[in-house]
């Protein structure tokens, strides 16, 4: 049986199997409507995270299994003192697979090595996110055809951001990406990510204004700065306008350019830009569904 | 100077750093083994200007002292047999470490479930990393717990 906890947890070929099974999934919706009939997900929330917890119902229920779930700790076991060993036991009587959301690093792989059902990461703290890293790595394999030889410029939130951090070390294992690091002093990419990028030979820069380098960019991924990471609010003001996306920006930029963004934006992409047909970030949610359906049948093993 | 007898069988470990015996007896669980234990605090060095040593007479098998690489590998281990010094233990660093050491990540998972217990991986042998088992966290000297 197996879990996905980190995104590297698959290899290069198994994540290309699991790619190909997500556009088979796009391409003929109709084929995998009864698939995990009569399997169950259970979504073990124990904070609230309404886009990922949709983005999971709707994979099951786009596979013709059902769901059953809670969407806070308020409102489970986690309340009356539970610990994440006892509940996923009593989980796995209830359901097949368990996609769980905690705000404790490590919970997911806790409830993994006592689980009788595959776990799925679904976010734990600022650890990992893995199905949003399979989200982006679908996105661009499917949009630009291919996850290598590409220059993809990082903006915003570059010290704190998971998505950035695992997305990094996803692409990393692909030839001829050269890495573009956006982003105010304060919230640069950390010293472990671009030392590992020198070892390894990866081209990289670092620069503070996006005009710098948009003509550069085959792909732009956007973070929010997000208020949460940050324990003084005075920095987070002075940051959280840093970077805006805008018409006039995207106008220096290449005509297949694409910008990606993990979402809930706040307003570092001006709404104008939404009508550019290079912004793929609602496109993005909809993989989002297509991997993450993709990643149930293969948890589960079945086979279409 | 204090001198305490030879041992006929067991392990001399030398060159602790002064006023790390006790929190080495305790990670040996010398405690719980019915033997001879010599604790020598503050000895002169010349190496060192101050040491500690442990002295443990038992079976040589008994002790599992790979964590001692983690704790500190400038102690030397002396194994003693029929009284002598019959071989210098090399110590490497074990691959995983057990309630050694606390992860002290305020959102790591072990802040609020006590009874897991606390796992350090070695995460880069050459630099002698090692990273909690559940969120990554670096070991550092925060995360001790001695």
């Amino acid at each position: 049986m197996r879990h996905l906890m980190n995104p590297l947890d698959f290899s290069v070929e198994e994540l290309d199997r699991l790619f190909d099974l997500a556009d088979d999934i796009a391409a003929n919706p109709a084929k995998y409507a009864h698939a995990c009939a009569g399997k169950k997900l259970a979504t073990c929330f124990y904070e609230p995270s309404t886009r990922t917890r949709l983005s999971f119902e709707a994979a099951m229920l786009n596979l013709g299994g059902s769901v059953l779930g809670f969407s806070d700790a308020a409102s489970s076991s986690a309340s009356k003192g539970e610990s994440v060993s006892d509940t996923i036991r009593i989980i796995s009587c209830y359901a097949d697979i368990c996609a769980m959301r905690h705000p404790k690093e490590g919970a997911p792989m806790v409830a993994a090595s006592r689980s009788g059902i595959p776990v799925i990461n679904a976010g734990d703290g600022g650890h990992q996110h893995p199905t949003q890293t399979l989200t982006d790595l679908l996105t661009i394999r499917a949009l630009k055809g291919r996850l290598s030889d590409f220059t993809i410029g990082l903006c915003g939130d570059l010290k704190f951001g998971r998505t950035v951090h695992s997305l990094i070390a996803a692409l990393l294992r692909y030839s001829g990406i050269r890495f573009i690091f956006i982003s105010p002093p304060e919230l640069r990419v950390p010293d472990y990510i671009t030392d590992r990028l020198r070892e390894q030979g990866i081209e990289y820069e670092e620069v503070i204004r996006l005009e710098d380098c948009m003509a550069d960019l085959d792909l732009l991924y956007m973070t929010r700065v997000q208020r949460e990471r940050f324990f003084n609010e005075e920095d987070y003001v002075r940051l959280k306008d840093f970077y805006i996306l805008n018409n006039e920006k995207m106008s220096l930029a290449k005509d297949d350019m694409l910008v990606l963004h993990p979402l809930p934006r706040v307003n570092e992409i001006s709404v104008e830009v939404d009508d550019d047909p290079r912004a793929v970030y609602f496109k993005q949610a909809q993989y989002g569904v297509y991997v993450r359906m993709a990643l149930i049948l293969t948890l589960l093993e079945i086979t279409v | 100077m204090l001198n305490v007898g030879k041992i006929e069988e067991g392990f001399v470990l030398d060159h602790i750093e002064a006023g790390k015996s006790l929190s080495i007896y305790h990670h040996l669980q010398l405690d719980k083994l019915d033997c001879t234990v010599a604790i020598i605090k503050n000895a002169r060095s010349n190496k060192m200007g101050k040491k500690d040593i442990l002295k443990v007479e038992c079976d040589i098998d008994t002790l599992d002292l790979d964590v001692l690489a983690f704790i500190d590998h400038n102690i030397t281990v002396n194994v003693i047999k029929d009284g002598e010094i019959v071989d210098k233990k090399e110590l490497t660093l074990p691959k995983e470490i057990k309630n050694i050491i606390k992860c002290r990540n305020p959102r790591c998972i072990t802040s609020i479930e006590q009874e897991l217990p606390h796992i350090f991986v070695l995460a880069d042998e050459e630099k002698e990393i090692y990273r909690c088992k559940y969120c990554e966290e670096k070991a550092g000297e925060s995360t001790y717990s001695w």
